[in-house]
């Protein structure tokens, strides 16, 4: 049984109520870190800890702080990426609707040591039950003097507020949530400047994913160190996993980092296995965004050793072989789905959310939704399967925010893998419409795909 | 702390002032070397970024830091450090990528340059021209949209129209009310007004000189002429309102439109009025001051005695000279 930090208590009753939240050691965290600890201290307890952003990037939180600038008589902020919508992760939807007050808590500490007084919690527009549970949840913490002015007598003054947003994927790229917190249409920003230099109105600002925000209070509860030593090498601690897909039970998971993938699939403390006896053909490790992988690389990295859930273990091997954590957005696919189809759902996906603001990206994941849309309903052509390659590769590394990387990867990786399936939907169109290529040699235990692709 | 810095771009190198951006700091070297922009203008604040055309390659940070970056960058939105090193022409992979963009500008754009009033001065037919593919990849239908007036003056043909964001920064800064923006998202982005609202502004006419395509167009010039039999001639006279120095574009004894001052990146180098722009198109209203200089590559040149001045290339060589011994010889007795 590994070890919980973020659910521990989830399934108390009334966990989402201050009474109960506090009875169970809730804003333990806050009195330590505004009774004890000064705010460099606080900012060094989550250095130590080796927290990673869970929110895709998985950059260091800690030094992600360390950077933002400390002009005098201008404002910082901390603005909270509650718009959580890459397919395939709810972790953070999950996380504010059964525990408000983790993210409160956390919120509160984390603007104590940067040094905010005003902080927002940017949700997504379509979460509006989430958005009153966390207005219920501000409102109790401020009836007990935990928000506000002079919190816990400290002489410190937090204001926290919600801001629903539109419900666009691309407001979650930190620019654009600043854009559009600030009232304008959300086009991410123009990087340099970085919202640590020119955030929100042009302040300083710190833009965390929930689950970082929320991971801050057990840092602070156990110390940085003890944090660090969950986890293995530069993956420290828990990681909320949103578990979807052909598995027995989908769901929220918080795991111990570095739990084999197999373990996490199979066993019945976790996914249970591959649901109605069907074989595993692929895994999409961290969200959408990340490059597909057949089921033998899944399970194992190229050299045979089993591949981790951990920053590290899960990119192993570029992208010629590996994947990436993303925001822990784990679908799995059986042998009956057709991975062309899914390629194509997820560009569809991506030409849908597209700001349309530099050329790439706008022009490319429509191009390469209506390519895929051909390839799927039999009206494909051979020289497409490269085309598509084409096309990712010019729309990758070429944008301005990472939607255009996203958009590209899953496709070029998939192409990377499952050749054999485009060509195949190509060769009998007509078969492709009505079965599916099936399993393969995708879950085969042989080294053989990796030697080719490894060169 | 000095204010000048040197950067390094395809190994000429160039002093230039801190916080110049790549693109200036080549522009200011001049020459092939600049990279193309079709959204970026300077003279609009916020400008660039979005077209992706001005991509290069860092190859060195700085002088302190000298890792390369990482990716390519847009040169319009990255500033120079002190000892930068960068490629343009001299990187395959930049020429590559760059092509890839020129590409995906094209896919939805109509290509009707044939019936496109801005052929001729299109900044996308010479950024296609010199990067673009012979043939499309790109099969399937593009993206139209209804022909809008914007006011009675000009005209909004949005599926020509590459998103460069010019005039939504222009309205915004130059015309005193904002009344212009995109709507939606992704490939179905369009630029529009609130409900087709017109621009009632003395600049608004700014927005046609600014567009880098024919997606806005002058309705007092549309299908009078092509570009390149026209002639233009700089002209000013007193305004109240703007600068009122003008290009004027002549077919015989009429003036067919009149424009801003544009320099050799295709940017304003004053923004004129509607007055300026729309209602003098008479000879007597303007003082005439010389014929405009056109880049000899350009098409609008075709029909100018500058051109019969022998090219560059000619004037320093004597072969060529010789080659073109009879075409010189005419030329001398104009």
């Amino acid at each position: 049984m590994g070890r919980k930090l973020l659910l521990e208590h989830i399934h108390v009753p009334g966990i989402n109520t201050l009474e109960v939240y506090r009875q169970k050691g809730g804003y333990r965290a806050l009195e330590k870190a505004i009774k004890t600890l000064t705010p460099d201290e606080v900012v060094e307890e989550v250095k130590k800890s080796g927290l990673r952003g869970r929110g895709g990037a998985g950059f260091p939180t800690g030094m992600k702080w360390s950077f933002l600038a400390k002009p005098e008589r201008v404002a910082r902020y901390l603005v909270c990426n509650a718009d959580e919508s890459e397919p395939g992760t709810f972790k953070d939807r999950y996380l504010m609707t059964y525990i408000p007050h983790a993210l409160i808590e956390g919120m509160i500490v984390s603007s104590y040591a940067l040094g905010a007084n005003t902080s927002y919690i940017y949700v997504r527009g379509e979460m509006m039950p989430q958005i009153r549970i966390l207005e219920k949840a501000i409102a109790e913490a401020k009836n007990a003097g935990l928000l506000g002015k002079n919190i816990l007598g400290s002489g410190y003054d937090l204001e926290l507020y919600v801001q629903p947003g539109g419900g666009a994927y691309i407001c979650g790229e930190e620019t654009a949530l600043l854009e559009s917190l600030e009232g304008k249409r959300g086009n991410p920003r123009i990087k340099p400047p970085f919202p640590a230099i020119a955030g929100l109105y042009g302040c300083p600002t710190v833009v965390n994913n929930v689950e970082s925000i929320a991971a801050v209070v057990p840092i602070i509860n156990n110390g940085g160190e003890e944090y660090a030593k969950i986890g293995i090498g530069r993956s420290t601690g828990t990681k909320l996993i949103s578990a979807s897909g052909n598995i027995v039970k989908p769901g929220v998971y918080e795991i111990e980092l570095g739990l084999p993938v197999e373990e996490f699939i199979y066993s019945d403390e976790w996914c249970g296995g591959i649901a109605n006896g069907k074989q595993l053909k692929a895994t999409v490790a961290g969200g959408s965004s990340v490059p597909i992988l057949p089921a033998n690389l899944s399970l194992k990295l190229a050299n045979g050793d089993p591949r981790l859930m951990s920053y590290e273990s899960l990119s192993e091997g570029g992208f010629a072989t590996g994947s990436m954590m993303g925001s822990g957005g784990f679908i799995a696919f059986d042998e009956d789905q057709c991975i062309v189809r899914n390629t194509w759902n997820f560009a569809r996906f991506y030409h849908h959310e597209s700001c349309g603001q530099c050329s790439p990206c706008r022009e490319g994941t429509g191009w390469m939704e209506k390519v895929l849309h051909r390839l799927e309903y039999g009206h494909g052509k051979m020289s497409d399967i490269d085309l598509l390659v084409n096309v990712a590769k010019n729309i990758e590394g070429n944008t301005i925010c990472p939607l255009g990387d996203a958009a590209a990867w899953p496709v070029a990786s998939a192409i990377r893998h499952f050749r054999d399936e485009f060509e195949w939907h190509v060769k009998e169109p007509a078969k492709a419409l009505n079965i599916n290529y099936g399993l393969a040699n995708y879950a085969a235990p042989i080294a053989k795909a990796e030697v080719t692709i490894g060169n | 702390m000095s204010d000048k810095v040197k950067v390094t771009i395809d190994g000429i190198t160039v002093e230039v002032a801190l916080g110049t951006s790549i693109l200036n700091a080549a522009r200011q070297i001049g020459g092939d070397i600049v990279p193309p922009a079709m959204c970026y203008y300077s003279k609009l604040e916020g400008s660039g970024g979005k077209c992706r055309t001005c991509i290069v390659k860092v190859s060195k940070g700085s002088e302190k830091d000298p890792r390369p970056m990482p990716k390519l960058v847009a040169s319009c939105r990255t500033t120079v450090m002190d000892g930068m090193e960068v490629q343009n022409i001299t990187s395959t992979e930049v020429i590559e990528a760059r092509s890839g963009v020129v590409e995906m500008l094209l896919i939805n754009h109509p290509l009707d340059c044939p019936v496109c009033d801005q052929a001729g001065e299109c900044d996308l037919q010479n950024l296609s021209y010199e990067h673009g593919l012979q043939k499309t990849r790109y099969e399937f239908e593009r993206r139209t949209f209804d022909r809008i007036d914007i006011g009675d003056k000009i005209q909004l043909h949005m599926n020509r129209c590459i998103l460069c964001y010019r005039c939504v920064f222009t309205a915004d800064q130059i015309t005193n009310k904002r009344v212009h923006g995109i709507l939606n998202r992704g490939d179905h982005s369009e630029i529009s007004t609130y409900i087709q609202t017109a621009v009632n502004n003395d600049f608004s006419g700014n927005v046609i000189d600014v567009c880098p395509v024919g997606a806005l167009t002058d309705k007092t010039f549309r299908f009078r002429n092509r570009v390149w039999f026209t002639k233009p001639i700089d002209a000013h006279r007193e305004c109240l309102t703007c600068s009122g120095k003008v290009t004027l574009w002549y077919k015989g004894d009429d003036v067919l439109r009149v424009t801003a001052r544009k320099d050799i990146y295709g940017e304003v180098e004053e923004f004129i009025c509607n007055t300026c722009r729309f209602d003098k198109k008479k000879t007597a209203d303007w003082v005439i001051e010389h014929p405009t200089h056109i880049s000899d590559a350009s098409v609008i040149a075709s029909n100018h005695y500058e051109t019969l001045k022998p090219l560059p290339v000619i004037q320093n060589n004597p072969q060529l000279q010789q080659a073109n011994k009879v075409e010189l010889e005419k030329t001398a007795k104009f």
